[in-house]
This record gives C-alpha cells, sequence and structure tokens, in this order.
C-alpha cells in the first residue's frame, strides 16, 4: 500500500515536471492556431533548436546554465520572428494543405541542419551542481533538477497568464482570437500583433525545450517524435486559449508517465485512444469554443 | 490553365495521347532499364499508395497525417497471412490486404470524418500512432520492431515465379497499378467525383443541395484506404518484408511530400511526384542523408510558396506559354 | 389556398440573445412573400431554421403539411425545400454548369454513380445548361464562378436552388451587393419563376421589395411586428418607426 502510494507520489511529480515543459512547449502553438489559423507542425523545431541553443551556450562558450537558458529563449524569438516575416506570413491565408506541407519542408531543412551540426547523437545536458542532488521536502526526497522545471515553468505560466489578462497586448491579443476582423477595424494592428505573439511563443518553446532536455532527448528526429504530442496539447486542450492547454499538458504529461510505469505494453497507445475520444466528445477541445 | 484532370459534368473524359505516356515509360524502362527494376517495382507501389493520398486530398480536400495506417494493414495482412497463416497466393493477400484496409478506412473514417479541418487533421494522426502502436507492441503477430520475416510468396496465377531481378515483381505492380488507375480515373470522370469536388470546394453548400455528405466521404475515405491496402500488400509481396516503417507518421508525411512535388488533384502528379521522389532519393539519399533532406525540405517550401501544382503545374504553365507563343 | 410551409411558435435562442421569438409564420402555394426586418433581427437565422441548417430550441416547421421539425437538413430538401445563401456559396473553382450540376445531378440521385462518366449524363447537363440559358448565363456555362462578375455569381447562386427544383424557394438577400442596374436583371429573372412555387424572399432593397412581393413580414429582434400587402406594410406606424423610418430619412 505505501510502495504504491510512493509510486503515485512520484509518478504525479515526475508527471507534472513532464506536463509543465510539454505547457510551456506548446502555448505558443495554441496561441498561433488559435490566432493566426496557422497549423505550424514545425513548432517543435523551435524547442529542440532552443535545446541546442542552450547546450551550445554551455559547451563552446562557457555561459552558465541560467543565462544559457535566457540566451535560448532570446535567439529563437529572434529567428522565428525573421522566419515569420519571411516566410509564414505569406501562408497565413493559404489552405491547410499547404501550411501542413511548408511547416513539414520546414521540419525536414531543421532535422538536417540538425545532423550537420551535432550528428545523430542525443546530446548530453550539463546540469549544474546546484540542481543535481536531491531536494527534501516533508520529509521525502525529491529530485532538484524536477523541482526546479516545475517551479520555473510556474513563473513563466504565471507571467503569461498575467501578460494576457492584464496587459494591453494582451487584451489586444485577445480581441484578434476572438474576431480578427473586429480587432481590425478597432485600430488593432493585428500585422504586428502576429509577429510579437509568434515570437514570444515560439522564444517559449526554445526555453521549453532548453528546460526540457532532460525529459525530451534533443536530437535531430525532435521535431518529427514529439510533434504528435505538441498537437495533441493544443488540440486537446482547445486551441486559442491558455487554460486549456495547460490542463491537457498536465493530463498527458501524468498519463503518459503513469503508463510508462504501470503499463509499459500499452506505451503510448491510451494517450491517443483518449486523445480520439476527447476530439470526438468536443472536436474543439476540452477548452476550446465549439462553432 | 487549369488543372486538366479536375472531372465534373464539364469536362472531357476522353482519353488524351499524354496519358499513355506514363504507361510507355513504365514498358521501355522495363526492357532499358533491367537492373533497375526492384527500384522500379517500388516507384510503382508508391505511385499507387500516391494514387489513393491523391483521392482525398487532392479531390475530396481532406488533409490527412495518417493514411500510412491502411498502407501498413495492407502490408501486415499480406506479411501476416504468408508468415503466420500459411496463405502465400499473392492475389488472395491483395485481395485481403484491400478488405482489411478498406474496412479500417470505414470504421476509423466513420469516426473521424464528423469532424473538419484541424481536429480532422490531427485525428488522423492520432488513428495512425494508435495503429504504429499496436503493430510495435502485437509482436506474436507482426514481429513488432524486429519487423515481420519469414514471408513466402507463390507464383502469380500460379505461373510467374518472384524472380531475384524484380521482372516479376514489376510487371506485376504494373498491372495492378494499372488496374487501379483505370478505377481511379473512371472515379475522377463521374458523377461522384464531380460531388468530392463539390465537397472539396464548399461543403456548407454541398448540404444545403441535400448531397449526404458524409457517406460520400466516408465513401471516398473507404476506397482510398483500399487502394493504400492494395499498395501495401505489393510492398511485401515484392520485398518479403515488413518493417514497423510501413505505419510510421515519416511515411505519412513523406507520401504527402511526394505527391505535393508532383502536384496534388490532377492524377498524374501521383505518377510524376514518386518516380521523382524515388529515382532522386536512390541517387543521391545514400551518400548524403542531410543534404538529402535539406534539399527536399527546400523544395517542399519553395513549392508551397511559389511553385503551386508541382512539377505537373509547371509543365502545365509551360505548356500553357508556349501554346500561347504559337497561337500569337 | 394551401399551405407550403409553416412555422409554430418557433424558438431559437444564442445564448441569451433570442433571435427567434416564438415566429407563427405561413407562406401560402405560389407566394410571393418578403421578409423584411433591420439587420440583426434573425430573418437569415430564420431560414436556417427551417432549413435545418439550425435546430430550433422549440415549436414546430411544416413543409406541405408534414412536420419536419425533427428532419434532417437533407430530409427537407427532398421534400422540396431549396434556399439561397446572403453571402455566395458557390463552389468558386468549378464551372458556372459544375455549380449547377451538382445540384440536379443530387435532385435527380445519380450523385453515386462512381464509374460512369459525368459528362455523359446528358440529362444532367442539359438540364444544368437550360437553366443557365434561362437565366442569361449560356454563355457563362463553362466559366469558373470565381471568374465570373459579381452580379453573374448572384445569378449562379440562385440557379444551383432552382436546379434542385424545390416547392418552397428561400432567397437570402439575393440582390445583396448587386448594382441597381444588375439586380433589375434579378428582378426579372424572379419574375419568372413557375407561379405555383412558393417564394419568400429576404431583402433590404425596398424598391424590389414593393415591385415583387404580393405579401410582406416584419421581423424585428426575433419577433413578428407585422405582416400584410405592401400597402399595409408601407402605411403602418410601428414598421416605419423600427424600420422604414430609420432608412427613409
Ligand atoms: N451562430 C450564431 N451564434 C451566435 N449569434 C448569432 C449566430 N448567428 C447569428 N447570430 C446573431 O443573431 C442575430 C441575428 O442574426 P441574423 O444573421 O439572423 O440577422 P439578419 O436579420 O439576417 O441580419 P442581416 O440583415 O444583417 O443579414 C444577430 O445579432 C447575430 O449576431
Ligand atoms: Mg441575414
Amino acid at each position: 500500500m505505501d510502495d504504491f502510494l510512493v509510486s503515485l507520489v512520484s509518478i504525479a511529480f515526475h508527471g507534472a515536471a513532464y506536463g509543465m515543459v510539454l505547457y510551456v512547449i506548446s502555448v505558443g502553438l495554441s496561441v498561433t492556431m488559435g490566432l493566426m489559423g496557422f497549423a505550424n507542425l514545425a513548432h517543435g523545431v523551435f524547442a529542440m533548436a532552443g535545446g541546442y541553443v542552450m547546450i551550445s551556450a554551455m559547451s563552446s562558450l562557457g555561459l552558465p546554465y541560467p543565462v544559457a537558458l535566457l540566451v535560448a529563449f532570446i535567439a529563437i524569438a529572434v529567428v522565428s520572428l525573421v522566419l515569420e516575416m519571411l516566410l509564414y506570413s505569406r501562408l497565413y491565408g493559404a489552405g491547410e494543405l499547404d501550411q501542413v506541407l511548408f511547416t513539414i519542408g520546414l521540419i525536414f531543412i531543421s532535422v538536417a541542419l540538425a545532423r550537420l551540426a551535432y550528428g545523430t547523437l542525443q546530446q548530453p545536458v550539463m546540469l549544474p551542481d546546484y540542481l543535481r542532488g536531491q531536494f527534501s521536502m516533508l520529509g521525502r526526497d525529491f529530485p532538484a533538477f524536477r523541482v526546479f522545471l516545475i517551479a520555473v515553468s510556474a513563473v513563466i505560466v504565471a507571467g503569461l497568464w498575467f501578460g494576457v489578462e492584464r496587459t494591453s497586448w494582451g487584451a489586444m491579443l485577445r480581441a484578434a482570437v476572438d474576431n480578427r476582423g473586429m480587432a481590425q477595424s478597432v485600430g488593432i494592428n493585428t500585422r504586428r500583433l502576429f509577429m510579437v505573439t509568434f515570437a514570444a511563443g515560439s522564444g517559449l518553446a526554445g526555453l521549453g525545450g532548453a528546460l526540457g532536455a532532460e525529459i525530451i532527448a534533443i536530437q535531430p528526429i525532435y521535431p518529427f517524435a514529439n510533434l504528435a504530442y505538441f498537437l495533441i496539447v493544443v488540440s486537446v486542450g482547445g486551441m486559442g486559449t491558455l487554460r486549456g492547454p495547460f490542463v491537457a499538458a498536465l493530463l498527458i504529461g501524468i498519463t503518459d508517465t503513469a503508463c510508462k510505469y504501470w503499463l509499459p505494453e500499452f506505451g503510448a497507445f491510451l494517450i491517443y485512444a483518449t486523445t480520439v475520444g476527447i476530439l470526438l466528445w468536443r472536436p474543439a477541445g476540452l477548452f476550446g469554443r465549439t462553432n | 490553365m487549369g488543372n486538366l484532370h479536375a472531372g465534373g459534368y464539364s469536362a472531357n473524359a476522353a482519353l488524351r495521347w499524354q496519358e499513355s505516356l506514363p504507361w510507355l515509360v513504365a514498358i521501355a524502362a522495363f526492357f532499358l532499364l533491367p537492373e533497375f527494376l526492384n527500384l522500379g517495382a517500388r516507384i510503382l507501389i508508391f505511385i499507387l499508395f500516391a494514387l489513393s493520398l491523391d483521392l482525398i486530398v487532392g479531390y475530396a480536400g481532406i488533409v490527412t497525417l495518417g493514411h500510412a495506417a491502411f498502407f501498413g494493414l495492407g502490408a501486415y495482412t499480406a506479411g501476416i497471412l504468408s508468415a503466420r497463416a500459411g496463405i502465400n497466393d499473392p492475389l488472395i493477400q491483395l485481395v485481403a490486404s484491400g478488405v482489411t484496409a478498406g474496412l479500417l478506412g470505414v470504421v476509423t473514417g466513420a469516426i473521424i470524418l464528423r469532424t473538419r479541418g484541424l481536429a480532422l487533421m490531427m485525428l488522423t494522426l492520432a488513428i495512425g500512432s494508435i495503429c504504429l502502436e499496436v503493430a510495435n507492441k502485437a509482436s506474436s503477430l507482426t514481429g513488432g520492431a524486429d519487423g515481420l520475416a519469414g514471408i513466402t510468396i507463390a507464383p502469380v496465377l500460379g505461373q510467374f515465379r518472384f524472380d531475384l531481378y524484380g521482372k516479376t515483381s514489376y510487371l506485376y505492380c504494373l498491372a495492378i497499378l494499372f488496374v487501379c488507375w483505370w478505377f481511379v480515373r473512371r472515379l475522377v470522370y463521374s458523377p461522384f467525383g464531380a460531388s468530392l469536388a463539390g465537397i472539396r470546394e464548399n461543403n456548407l453548400r454541398m448540404h444545403a443541395i441535400g448531397a449526404p455528405v458524409y457517406l460520400r466521404m466516408l465513401a471516398v475515405y473507404a476506397i482510398s484506404a483500399a487502394l493504400a491496402g492494395f499498395a501495401g500488400a505489393l510492398l511485401t509481396q515484392t520485398s518479403q518484408f515488413v518493417g514497423l516503417n510501413v505505419v510510421s507518421f515519416e511515411l505519412s508525411g513523406e507520401m504527402l511530400v511526394m505527391l505535393i512535388l508532383g502536384g496534388v488533384g490532377r492524377i498524374y502528379g501521383a505518377f510524376a511526384g514518386p518516380a521523382v521522389y524515388m529515382i532522386a532519393q536512390d541517387q543521391l539519399a545514400k551518400q548524403f542523408p542531410e543534404y538529402w533532406y535539406l534539399g527536399i525540405g527546400s523544395l517542399l517550401v519553395i513549392v508551397v510558396l511559389f511553385a503551386k501544382g508541382g512539377v505537373l503545374g509547371l509543365v502545365d504553365r509551360m505548356v500553357s506559354r508556349i501554346g500561347k507563343g504559337r497561337r500569337s | 389556398m394551401t399551405i407550403a410551409l409553416e412555422t409554430r411558435n418557433l424558438r431559437k435562442q444564442f445564448g441569451a440573445l433570442t433571435v427567434a421569438d416564438g415566429i407563427d409564420f405561413r407562406l401560402e402555394r405560389g407566394a410571393r412573400h418578403a421578409l423584411i426586418g433591420p439587420n440583426g433581427a434573425g430573418k437569415t437565422t430564420f431560414i436556417n431554421l427551417l432549413t435545418g441548417g439550425l435546430r430550433s430550441n422549440s415549436g414546430g416547421i411544416f413543409l406541405n403539411g408534414e412536420e419536419v421539425t425533427r428532419l434532417s437538413q437533407r430530409a427537407r430538401i427532398r421534400r422540396g425545400l431549396g434556399r439561397t445563401f446572403q453571402i455566395n456559396t458557390l463552389f468558386r473553382s468549378l464551372t458556372a454548369l459544375d455549380n449547377v450540376a451538382l445540384a440536379v445531378a443530387e435532385r435527380r440521385g445519380v450523385a453515386w454513380n462512381l464509374i460512369g462518366r459525368a459528362n455523359r449524363h446528358a440529362d444532367v447537363v442539359s438540364e444544368s445548361r437550360d437553366l443557365l440559358t434561362s437565366l442569361g448565363l449560356a454563355q457563362d456555362a463553362d466559366t469558373r464562378v470565381s471568374d465570373l462578375a459579381y452580379g453573374k455569381q448572384r445569378l449562379v447562386e440562385i440557379a444551383i436552388a432552382l436546379g434542385m427544383k424545390p416547392s418552397v424557394l428561400l432567397l437570402d438577400e439575393p440582390a445583396a451587393g448587386v448594382p441597381t442596374m444588375e439586380s433589375r436583371r434579378i428582378l426579372e429573372v424572379l419574375d419568372s419563376l413557375p407561379q405555383d412555387l412558393a417564394i419568400l424572399i429576404i431583402e433590404h432593397d425596398m424598391d424590389l421589395v414593393f415591385r415583387f412581393a404580393r405579401q410582406i413580414t416584419v421581423l424585428s429582434r426575433g419577433a413578428l411586428l407585422a405582416e400584410g400587402t405592401p400597402d399595409e406594410i408601407s402605411a403602418d406606424h410601428r414598421v416605419r418607426e423600427v424600420y422604414l423610418g430609420e432608412r427613409d430619412v
């Protein structure tokens, strides 16, 4: 019985850390899909690139871990801004198929570039000593790194919600997600709003990829291998919302961890089956607006 | 110039001379390039797969990220029949593969075609992933990650043995592709095909003129699934092995890529795409796998941004420009 | 006079917004009936409720005497209900002929033919061509509708509905956005429709309404405000207040 409880706590804990990382990575996708109606399958590229940037910043430039995380965020935000202006913006009105193929093309390119630059092997992450040990709380030991992950993600989530719910940029964003035509007609510069939002969302994905490098291995096939999970977070949660993907990411993080622990023979089957069930029940996702 | 093979009530369905070109090339290749027949057979198989994909993506407008599920089920059906049940006749396997894949198409289509847009795309991805998980975990049946070996294929019609050089494979695949092409072409030019175009162009209006939209989509989804199942069976029969990659998301994605590079919704794009892609891959990818994906990725981005209609779209535009030059 | 279409106490709410507030409405066989009302009155919603595109919250809908409230859109269409859309809802990349032929083929039940050639269905093709010709679109039959002038697209919008050979035709602002010259053309088309066809037309262009309609119903905020002949309606002070008043001044 006690064994069961211990494993339950451990699963909830690891699952929550995983879910938080999934959320930080996917939330930008939820917003771009909701705001611009753009099916960006290449979103995972930003997460992978964030991981590589962090690893290089630490190993080649010798930057400390927290600084490397920040560098990952900024670098990815800047690169994605350029991509948005040069490429993505041309396809905002395009059909689903064009968007899908264009972003698959981006995945191919990034996979190839990652292989050329880093080889096919998984990149090891040099965590600083203070994140390696255990952390005692309530008479139990928790791995310090997971605690750190959950804490940092929680801060990011709080900052994000504050930004969207309380700032004027957030108000414009919500108005534009609600009704783009209306937002435009009341004088919101949606073009600039898109650019900034896209960059911020992609930067967060980069940060999430860097943060989660221990959990979701940084390797060239990353954007393909994890695409389904990012998309599931967004579609199950409901795109264009902040809360939906949060709930979905935690659900998936915990369910996936539990399945790997208790039902390894099922693999990811349960996650996918649940996804199918939820999407049939609510095609717009758990928190998405129907209509 | 618009798309030649859009079908519809105003379209002239008569065969054009250009449509014999793929078949002439295929027959010429058989005699002129005997050392490449195994590759040739694979190309024919993927053309069939692309053709089945074109039917739902190009004609019915359903964007799927999980079409490999049907290809994979076809491949495994043929393989399991031989390796586990000792049924080695290729045509029996072929029919069985088409039937199982078609049934999976009916069942999954009945579920997912109630949704549209992003949810539909996600569901195709999720169902494809489920099929991959099942193939991976049911290893007593499928061989799991090691793949399914021990497949023997009896001679076609009891006469033609599958030989090392791929002569039989090639002609067998060519014959099956021909029959399926004939069917697809008829379908595209039929009233049913026209109604698919209607669904693709304006779902709301199709409902408003009283069309059973859901059933039409389900029908074409199942037909497409069965054709993909045929293609999967052919792959098993010509390679006598089934690996997990036949159900993978990467394969679904790669097929979409081949189709778009050839040109979507125009029948012969499904011929041009896989042929060009696989020949190039055969020549380049082995030496420089990184550059291969870099090239394909860049090409894809360029095609989507600047060259709508793929290879055949370019040909159309060139032809119409030459035509204009001649007239003036 | 027989009743072609009737609603009894039809209600529909979008959240807190009531868009159909217990509508009792009758459309007679061969009617030339206009439904008018300010923007957002619920006119389009009413049509969507009639066709089954939207489900009503309560109330009944009767088509040629038969209750269809719970029937699907498709079932209602098969019983003779046809409609056009306020915003063009066409098969944009298909030819005008194909646009009409799709509707004709559904009605004739040939659209399940998987193998036969569409262009060999001479009955469908010639009926569609004749229909286009009767609307003055003979020259445009083989043009993609997205390449047609807007006024002609509006005519194709009507042609598709006529291809369904409905007994009740619901027209949602057929002349919306069409310049006066061309809206005259649309009026001619409407005038030439079969006499026993029951037509309900939503229209903001009062000129067109008063020339075409023999009966007018005024809808305001989801409720019926007034009903009568054009003369009665134009004399009704309530109507002037909510509707004509806003426009005429
Ligand atoms: N699907 C919907 N969900 C919520 N509200 C809706 C929906 N469709 C329409 N409405 C609202 O219902 C009201 C009636 O709309 P409707 O389109 O029926 O008006 P209308 O009389 O056709 O106006 P117009 O003359 O502008 O075409 C409007 O306030 C509209 O915003
Ligand atoms: Mg309206």
